[in-house]
């Protein structure tokens, strides 16, 4: 193999590669990204046996041919030739290790056998379908952080994306919960999806196919079946294993019949819950909300550290109430707005509080409030 | 020479034999009455307290322990004659002691005693840094004009009191740091009061072995070995750049310690840093239902302690120990801390699901740790579970049934497999 590269197009398909690598590994090959040339193209193929990436760029074929080398150490050098270089790679049959040389740098890497490479087992899709990479964005950035880290409960490790009916007929729906906190977000169902299992995207996959939604005008290509998801770009294919275990049935965790209305700036009202909770050293810092007529009083007290207390002006008109929460989920939920006011909705203090924005349904929010 | 006379109390300049009351149990060393930092460690501690409580063992070898494969807790001083040791296998000790008469041990009278003897030593100085029911570390600097006397006269004290009053006998060691304190305690038992001076701590800990070192088990002395330290000589060898790079901090405090130096304090509240419970069983077991019986009530023990201080934890700690003696620890952190015995048992039991595979098991341990006050703890409901809101009020009720009419007034179940 050999092949002249530029090294942007080339970094970013290696960044790609060794973020899903395992740091830790036991079997050697999967610390290493498998590179095949052919025609004018290389791909880049990496995994963890749970993730596969492959990412596909043009280059100057002068070989073709196929080898694997470290993806952490092919990044860290590629990383640190200079900008707009070009690179080569020649893998030297005789020694077994892969030239990498630009202007006057040169490396030499150690490489494993390409047929030692795990390939992904392909998996029959029941469903393949088109969506604008700005619509999967939102469904999973904004459910992005109630993702639970709970080991014991594992079908939470993810991001469960299932067709569902919404307020205005059939949707695309993201929900994730870790049991404190649970974000729903809907976009409406894109053609040909309608028949979509509903699978548990985890939590690493998640933050892989992340990179792929950047470009505003990219439409991915989705495909999923019960046990795998693939998401797709002409340039780079992301094949997960999904969470095998059933997602609990959330839609009786939302509340209905929460009355009590507050209408609140929602930017306005983080900074306040921010800088209150700034006296509390406790890990899980408890803030206070007492609600009266169109005011609104945040307050913490921590009797070893001290107290604060915050007053925002508020649409609220219904019966006085206090209510605590952890000042973290306050502000991980209302960082979620970014139109309109947030609106929440309580029952008492002791019962799960629902959060949207303004009267658009299409993402909205269940936080458990705290004894304070 | 300063001389204390440990059957009077008597202080005078030198002689083996007290001038006021002719005892012979005379302590003699040049800083005897500048010292301050003791290590107090009682004689045979929960065998002594059986025979002062059953005056018919007192003359017969004792051996605390039990269980159908229990080991030896604490062997009396005639047992040790014949070679019986702590830790040791019951068989094994009773082949080397067949008169021995085995208790098993009851850990509430032992309490009781300590928590006596504890009184006794707060009655000296704040400084009591207790390191088991039976030794302490006590700082006595400071308290001679309090107490009209020297250290080494109020120890003294201490120990006759405790043979008069508790009928439990005690040895001290008197020295300039923990360190030795504690090494001291031990070169004369029972009944001794040794005393390490500064003068002396070279030469005294010269030729040494390094597992002296309170803290130096297998694993450290195998490390040691291998970088060729077996005794304090060993230590003094190397540079404090090269121990610390290899050791870290222990190395740190090897150099520290070859050279006599320990600068820890007696600290008297050592706050509590994990709660644990564990039950070896009378025979291995891999039957699930037994299992989850076990783990449900070491919960709920570990439970009761937590909540009798008032402590909740954020990390639950499941332990198990393999027939073949293999040892398995996991643990997991919780949302939020707690306290509960429902929420300890759930998250142990996930645990061993997960991790544990097919028994049989020898052992089983569940542990609390990253603790804090309880007011933290339990403070935001479950999403998920409902149910979980309704099993805690049902929790709490039955500790309250049970603070009022005793500990077997209501319980689960799941408590009797």
């Amino acid at each position: 193999m050999k092949i002249s590269i530029e090294r942007g197009a080339l970094l970013r398909a290696v960044s790609q590669a060794q973020s899903v690598v395992e740091r830790r590994n036991t079997i050697p090959i999967l610390a290493n990204v498998l590179i095949e040339a052919e025609g004018n193209t290389v791909s880049f193929r990496a995994t963890d046996l749970d993730i596969e990436v492959v990412d596909k760029t043009t280059a100057m074929v002068d070989r073709a041919g196929a080898t694997t080398v470290s993806a952490v150490t092919l990044h860290e050098i590629v990383r640190k030739l200079p900008d707009g270089a070009l690179v080569q790679l020649t893998d030297d049959s005789a020694t077994g290790r892969l030239v990498v040389q630009a202007g006057r740098s040169k490396f030499e890497l150690a490489t494993l056998p390409q047929e030692d490479f795990p390939v992904m087992a392909s998996s029959e899709y029941t469903a393949n379908f088109g969506v604008k990479a700005p619509v999967l964005r939102r469904l999973f950035d904004k459910a992005k952080f109630a993702i639970s880290t709970e080991e014991t409960r594992y079908y939470l490790n993810g991001i469960y994306m299932h067709v569902a009916t919404g307020e205005e007929g059939p949707v695309l729906r993201c929900v994730a919960t870790d049991g404190h906190r649970l974000a729903r977000i809907d976009a409406p169902l894109p053609e040909d999806a309608a028949n979509m299992p509903g699978v548990i995207v985890p939590r690493k996959t998640v933050n892989e196919l992340r990179k792929l939604l950047d470009d505003d005008d990219a439409q991915i290509a989705v495909s999923v079946s019960e046990t795998k998801v693939r998401f797709a770009t002409p340039e780079m294919t992301l094949t997960s294993k999904v969470i095998d275990g059933t997602f609990p049935d959330y839609t009786r965790v939302i509340p209905q019949g929460n009355t009590r209305r507050l209408e609140v700036d929602a930017a306005e009202f983080a900074r306040a819950v921010d800088r209150v909770a700034t006296v509390s050293q406790e890990r899980s810092r408890a803030v206070k909300l007492s609600l009266d007529e169109d005011r609104l009083i945040l307050s913490v007290n921590a009797p070893d550290t001290g107290a604060a207390e915050e007053e925002l002006a508020v649409a609220y008109s219904d019966e006085v109430l206090e209510i605590g929460f952890n000042a973290k989920y306050l502000l991980e939920i209302a960082s979620q707005v970014d139109r309109e006011n947030a609106v929440f909705l309580f029952n008492s203090s002791g019962d799960p509080a629902l959060m949207r924005e303004g009267s658009d349904m299409s993402a909205v929010y269940v936080v458990m409030p705290m004894r304070v | 020479m300063p001389a204390l006379c440990r059957d009077c109390l008597a202080t005078f300049t030198t002689g083996p034999r007290c001038p006021k009351c002719g005892g012979r149990r005379v302590v003699e060393h040049a800083e005897l009455f500048s010292l301050s930092i003791a290590h107090m460690d009682c004689d045979a501690f929960y065998a002594s307290v059986e025979k002062r409580d059953n005056p018919a063992l007192r003359d017969l070898p004792v051996i605390v322990g039990g269980g159908r494969r229990g080991v030896v807790s604490t062997a009396c001083y005639i047992a040790r004659i014949h070679g019986v040791r702590s830790a040791m296998p019951m068989f094994q000790a009773l082949k080397l002691c067949p008169d021995a008469v085995v208790v098993p041990p009851r850990m509430q009278a032992y309490a009781e005693v300590s928590r006596a003897i504890r009184a006794m030593m707060d009655e000296l100085t704040p400084m009591v840094q207790p390191l088991s029911l039976d030794e302490a570390f006590l700082d006595l600097t400071g308290t001679e004009r309090l107490h009209g006397a020297p250290p080494a006269v109020v120890l003294a004290g201490l120990i006759r009191r405790m043979q008069t009053e508790l009928g439990i006998g005690g040895s001290i060691g008197l020295s300039h740091n923990k360190f030795l304190a504690k090494i001291a305690s031990d070169l004369d038992k029972p009944r001794g009061f040794s005393v390490i001076g500064a003068g002396e701590t070279a030469a005294f800990l010269r030729g040494k072995p390094v597992r002296l070192i309170w803290g130096v088990g297998e694993a450290a002395q195998v490390a040691l070995e291998r970088a060729g330290i077996r005794s304090f000589d060993d230590l003094l060898r190397w540079d404090i750049k090269d121990l610390t790079a290899r050791f870290g901090r222990l190395g740190d405090r090897l150099w520290h310690l070859a050279r006599g130096q320990d600068h820890r304090a007696v600290t008297a509240h050592e706050p509590v840093k994990s709660i644990s419970n564990e039950t070896t069983f009378a025979e291995d077991t891999g039957d699930a239902d037994l299992l989850d019986g076990h783990i449900w009530r070491l919960a709920e023990k570990v439970a009761d302690r937590a909540k009798a201080r008032d402590l909740a934890g954020r990390t639950v700690t499941l332990k198990i120990k393999r027939a073949d003696f293999r040892l398995l620890t996991r643990r997991t952190s919780l949302r939020e801390p707690s306290q509960m015995a429902d929420t300890i048992y759930r998250t142990a039991r996930g645990l061993f699901d997960a991790e544990a595979g097919r028994g049989p098991f020898r052992l089983i341990g569940v542990g609390l740790s990253d603790l804090c006050a309880a007011n933290m703890a339990d403070r935001t409901p479950d999403l998920l579970d409902p149910a979980a809101a309704s099993r805690a009020a049902a929790e709490r009720a039955a500790d309250k049934i049970r603070a009022r009419f005793g500990p077997d007034a209501i319980i689960k179940g799941r408590a009797l497999r």
